[in-house]
């Protein structure tokens, strides 16, 4: 490095948006610790979770014209430093992440003061944030191995979290250990195919990896990779025989962690997954297109029908919608293994619209949980006569769920259709309308359950506080807007779509 | 086709070490139903990926990556590669973590369910799970 | 551990030693072997002997347990505080040439100096507050029935 006076171009704070989407829960949550008051916990972490949101908002509006942001880590220019890189389809997935965490944090607070006790209550805020710090860095970063470092992250956070509803009951503690062996092996998969990779290519930024890739197409090494990167991140996915750490951890979690991680841990796995298949490897390149139509296809056709029928026969509401998230993943890995721009379209729509819809159905179940203290469909009997708000938007969840026209749901399976037909595929577009009849099904027990049956004499009468009902009416209106306005969504996505499609373009060495 | 020579056997063994650190680890994880030794199973397999990378790093002839102070650097030296240690150091966090945090569960599981055998947990686990069918179960067309 | 003079004393001798060297390793880390994560670990040894042989309760009078806590959020706030002072400054996340913008390779030094002490009492504390998770847990069954 040269002496003396160096030139240097200031940056401004527009150019740190990258990395601020990042930063801001990420100095919020020692700060929490730090801090340590019950009653600030809250609002610094709803105060970050905020700035975060407004932070992707301005990302996406930026990126949305077919920009990439390139933010160079410590000032080292990639290949060598790390870089953050923000097109259409990362700023998407930051924008779903941090407007769900909005949502959810006031529905937290009433709902942690009940679940926890009160001395785990600053803890509990600031391993929110770090998962949430997690989440977004897997979203926004650039670089191979800094993404498997905020995935462990966001993972590591979120054992914990699953872990604290053994207050509730000891089953969580189980699933939150079989979640911990079951999500380590996936992340250790992950970095020994990243480990491959770097052997065969010397280098760990994603663009640059895929440029070298390009180059090497019959490499025996980047093949080994591929393959275990694909299963690593399958199980943090949970592609359908890769799901068993699921159910029992969405059940036994605390009621907003239930939320929050069904509406976002799993998608955000989901996009590093296409973010792999498609940027860094290319489909094109015969093994990945291999993978797709005789891997991912069969499996997630699979779990769309083999995870709807067990939801059928679940007796609590909280598994079966667990079971459901399971077959729903089913048709983000459907669209995506169409490889198509339409198919990629539909993934990244459903990523959005099913995050929104299982947020829902996951909070109206915490609303019942605080109530009747168990979510068993026993248990639930009749609350739609005592709780009407909350249960009405459990039938908006449902519906967008199921598929209905003029809500969320129906958007992405419509265009999951036109993919398929647009390849001739009628037998899936079947297919994807057969399994959405067994999501009738389960739906309907859980309406004929709340809507149907007289309550018991000694449940609880009073409606869920209003700190619950307005986040679940917020995400529950969500649903049917996106329902009616499609151009928001469909338009980022299909932007996205094409980003992805385009390849990983050139490394921005002149950024900041 | 590659040969099975000695040479290759020889040469690669790195990989066969850690082929065989990595499958003992996953064996202990999947077979064991301590809930210890499968976070012992795992440290083994998280061990064999260090071995991986940190093996990856070195350069025949290579030397400690460490300039000299007065920075008369030989031009002729040859460094080993320090980036896969700098990962590896990452890495090792993440399992030390990982460790620590999977026995602290196994501790509040030991409290609750005073046992640490999969089996016996999951005997436990079942019969609550019965339990909660006959009180909250709904019967779909069977007998009441 | 009453009745073992030699573990006594021998350990009241050596976690001065090991602190010292704590310390060396943590300085030196700059342009030698060592850093943050070594001497945190290193540091969190010096602790964790001095309650193994004396009993929790000694060693949590000198270093009690909200400490720990904070000093967990303490050091990843020193780390990242450094990374918001660069951007403050115009430069990039972390960047730190910030910290001596006339002379950018003894902001380097001044950074990693920064960057290292913060990792070392993270990582001491961290070390510590799980030694403290454990070993301050009340055993369910005796030592005896072992």
């Amino acid at each position: 490095m040269a002496e003396g006076s160096v030139q240097h171009t200031a940056l401004s704070l527009l150019d740190h948006l990258p990395v601020l989407v990042v930063l801001i829960p990420f100095l919020a949550a020692p700060l929490v610790v730090l801090i340590g008051r019950n009653w600030l916990a809250w609002p610094l972490a709803f105060m970050a979770a905020l700035g975060s949101f407004i932070v992707s908002v301005m990302l996406l509006a930026k990126v949305r014209g077919g920009e990439v942001l390139s933010y160079h880590m410590g000032g080292w220019a990639p290949p060598l430093g790390i870089e953050y890189r923000i097109d259409t389809a990362n700023a998407f997935v930051l924008l779903i992440v941090s407007a769900i965490a909005v949502v959810i944090l006031p529905y937290a607070r009433a709902s942690v003061r009940v679940e926890l006790p009160d001395r785990h209550v600053p803890l509990f805020y600031a391993l929110f944030l770090l998962a949430f710090t997690g989440l977004l860095g897997v979203a926004a970063t650039g670089d191979a191995f800094n993404l498997f470092v905020f995935l462990e992250i966001s993972s590591l956070s979120t054992y914990v979290l699953i872990a604290l509803g053994g207050y509730r009951d000891k089953r969580a503690l189980t699933a939150a250990f079989n979640y911990l062996i079951m999500g380590t092996i996936g992340a250790t998969f992950f970095i020994i195919g990243i480990g491959f990779l770097y052997m065969a290519t010397g280098t760990l930024n994603m663009a640059d990896l895929a440029a070298r890739i390009a180059e090497l197409p019959d490499n025996r090494t980047i093949h080994a990779g591929f393959a275990f990167i694909v299963v690593g991140i399958g199980l943090k996915v949970a592609i359908y025989p890769l799901h068993l750490w699921l159910p029992n951890a969405y059940t036994y979690a605390p009621s907003a962690i239930s939320a929050f991680i069904a509406a976002t841990a799993t998608k955000v796995a989901v996009y590093v997954l296409m973010r792999f298949l498609f940027s860094v490897f290319q489909p094109d390149f015969g093994f990945v297109a291999e993978t797709l139509q005789y891997i991912v296809m069969p499996f997630a056709l699979l779990g769309m029908f083999a995870a709807s029928f067990i939801a059928i026969f679940q007796n609590d509401f909280k598994k079966m919608l667990a079971y459901s998230s399971i077959a729903q993943i089913g048709y983000m890995l459907l669209g995506i293994s169409l490889m198509s721009e339409t198919g990629l379209t539909a993934a990244i729509v459903h990523l959005f619209n099913h995050a929104i819809t299982k947020a829902t159905l996951f909070m109206v179940v915490g609303a019942y949980v605080l109530r009747s203290g168990g979510s068993f469909y026993r248990s639930l009997e009749g609350m739609g006569k005592t709780m009407p708000w909350t249960s009405a938007a459990a039938i908006v969840g449902g519906l967008s769920l199921i598929g209905v026209p003029g809500t969320a749901g129906f958007i992405s399976k419509w265009v999951l259709v036109q993919a398929a037909l647009e390849q001739d595929m009628w037998w899936i577009a079947l297919l994807v309308v057969a399994s959405s009849l067994l999501a009738v099904i389960y739906v309907w027990r859980g309406v004929e359950v709340v809507f149907m049956k007289q309550p018991a004499d000694d449940v609880d009468r009073r409606p869920a506080p209003l700190m619950m009902i307005i986040p679940i009416w917020i995400m529950a209106g969500a649903c049917v807007y996106f329902g009616l306005a499609t151009d928001v969504t469909l338009g980022a996505a299909r932007d996205a779509a094409q980003g992805l499609m385009a390849g990983p373009g050139p490394l921005l060495l002149g950024g900041h | 086709m590659t040969e099975f020579t000695l040479s290759f056997i020889v040469g690669h063994m790195n990989y066969w070490l850690f082929t065989l650190l990595m499958m003992t680890g996953l064996y202990i994880v999947v077979d064991k139903g301590n809930l210890v030794k499968k976070i012992v199973g795992l440290n083994m397999f998280q061990t064999a990926v260090f071995m991986l990378y940190i093996s990856m790093g070195k350069v025949t002839g290579g030397t400690a990556p460490i300039f000299p102070t007065d920075m008369n650097i030989d031009p002729e030296a040859v460094y080993s590669n320090p980036l896969p240690h700098v990962l590896i150091l990452t890495a090792i966090v993440v399992g030390i973590a990982t460790t620590s945090l999977g026995l602290a569960l196994i501790v509040r599981i030991r409290e609750e369910y005073h046992t640490i055998e999969e089996a016996l947990i999951q005997k436990i686990e079942l019969e609550k799970a019965t339990r909660e069918i006959r009180e909250f179960g709904e019967t779909m067309g069977g007998p009441e | 551990m009453r009745h073992h003079l030699i573990l006594r004393v021998v350990t009241k001798l050596l976690v001065g030693m090991i602190m010292l060297f704590a310390l060396y390793v943590q300085f030196h880390g700059d342009y030698s072997p060592g850093g943050g994560f070594q001497a945190g670990v290193i540091m969190a040894v010096a602790f964790i002997l001095y309650g193994l042989v004396f009993s929790v309760g000694q060693v949590q009078q000198v270093l009690p347990v909200w400490l720990v806590h904070k000093l967990v959020a303490l050091g990843v706030l020193i780390y990242a505080g450094t990374g918001v002072y660069s951007m403050l400054t115009g430069y990039a996340f972390l960047d730190y040439a910030a910290l001596s913008p006339h002379h950018p390779s003894h902001g380097q030094h001044w950074g990693i100096l920064l960057v290292e002490a913060g990792v070392g009492i993270t990582v001491t504390a961290v070390m510590v507050a799980i030694h403290y998770a454990f070993v301050g847990r009340a055993p369910l069954i005796s030592d005896e029935e072992w």
